[in-house]
């Protein structure tokens, strides 16, 4: 199978990253965007064969590696 | 008394921590490489130094918090052998799992090298009790993530338990209540972002990190 995880800071918690993009976007004359928010893309192949082992490996993987559960969330996404 | 430094591939302060170590108390400071699996037993102080170990591949820190030395910093802290972990050995502890919370990226978005007035918060700790009654160190920090942050919930236990040792007096990152360093639960590692190993000796601008190590260590 192959993954794919998407890690962002959570909701609540401040992206600057994010936020001076956002800013940078309304210099170069896009006013309306807003909420920016600046993540990091991880893929890999993984050797489960089903969809829902992948999917519990690669949970297991983002809480002890791949985000910081402190100050980051994620989004997987599996497929053959 | 003797310490450890541990040095992890893209650690940049080791040495200066153990110069540092030297010459505000005379220890003794082994070098451990961070492939090992074991650490002295009779270690007086085991510390965490800065830089960029694993060049903050993924998250500062993250890399290095699963290296082979982590299991034996880990074990010596559980039997309460003091640790120190400096800005990127701050990063290291957290991304452990040694001391709650997270390092962001600071407010300002740039590297912050300077200075900085800190606040001792609390002088009753073994890391700070050569403070005595003196309530400002000045320290140098050097960081693109020092923004200290915990929930709500985290921060109101820290600061109820006298966990907060180090506060910013000017906040240059962004930490969240001005937070520079915090304790365990078990009063036992510690996590600054300044650096003490930069302000152990007048010429260099500060001798206020120096009783940080005397308070673990005795005075030379």
């Amino acid at each position: 199978m192959k993954a794919k995880v998407e890690v962002f800071l959570k909701p609540g918690v401040l992206d600057v990253q994010g936020k001076a993009v956002e800013n940078a976007l309304h210099g170069l004359g896009w006013p309306g965007a807003g909420n920016v928010r600046v993540g990091r893309v991880i893929t890999f192949d993984t050797n489960a064969t089903d969809p829902a082992t992948a999917r519990g490996e690669v949970e297991a993987m983002c809480e002890r590696l791949l985000a910081n559960p402190v100050i980051e969330s994620w989004r997987i996404e599996v497929e053959p | 008394m003797k310490a450890a430094v541990v040095v992890f591939p893209g650690s940049n302060c080791d040495r200066d921590c153990k110069t540092a170590i030297e010459r505000s108390t005379g220890a003794a400071v082994d070098m451990v490489w961070h492939a090992e699996t074991e650490l002295a037993a009779d270690l007086d102080l085991i510390v965490l130094p800065g830089g960029f170990a694993y060049g903050d591949y993924l998250r500062a820190g993250a890399m290095a918090a699963l290296s082979p030395v982590m299991g034996a910093v880990k074990a010596a802290a559980a039997r309460g052998a003091p640790v120190v972990g400096i800005c990127n050995g701050f990063q290291v502890l957290c991304e452990a799992g040694l001391l709650p919370g997270a390092l962001m990226r600071n407010a300002g978005l740039k590297y912050v090298c300077k200075p900085v007035p800190l606040e001792v918060v609390n002088a009753n700790t073994r890391f700070t009790a050569a403070y005595g009654q003196q309530r400002t160190a000045v320290m140098t920090v050097g960081n693109g993530e020092g923004a200290y942050f915990a929930d709500p919930e985290t921060l109101d236990r820290l600061e109820g338990e006298g966990r907060v040792v180090f506060r910013y007096r000017d906040n240059p990152n962004g930490s969240v209540r001005d937070i520079a360093g915090i304790l365990n639960e078990g009063g036992n590692v510690l996590g600054i972002m300044p650096h003490p190993d930069r302000a152990f000796e007048a010429p260099l601008g500060s001798a206020d990190g120096a009783p940080l190590f005397q308070s673990v260590l005795g005075h030379a």
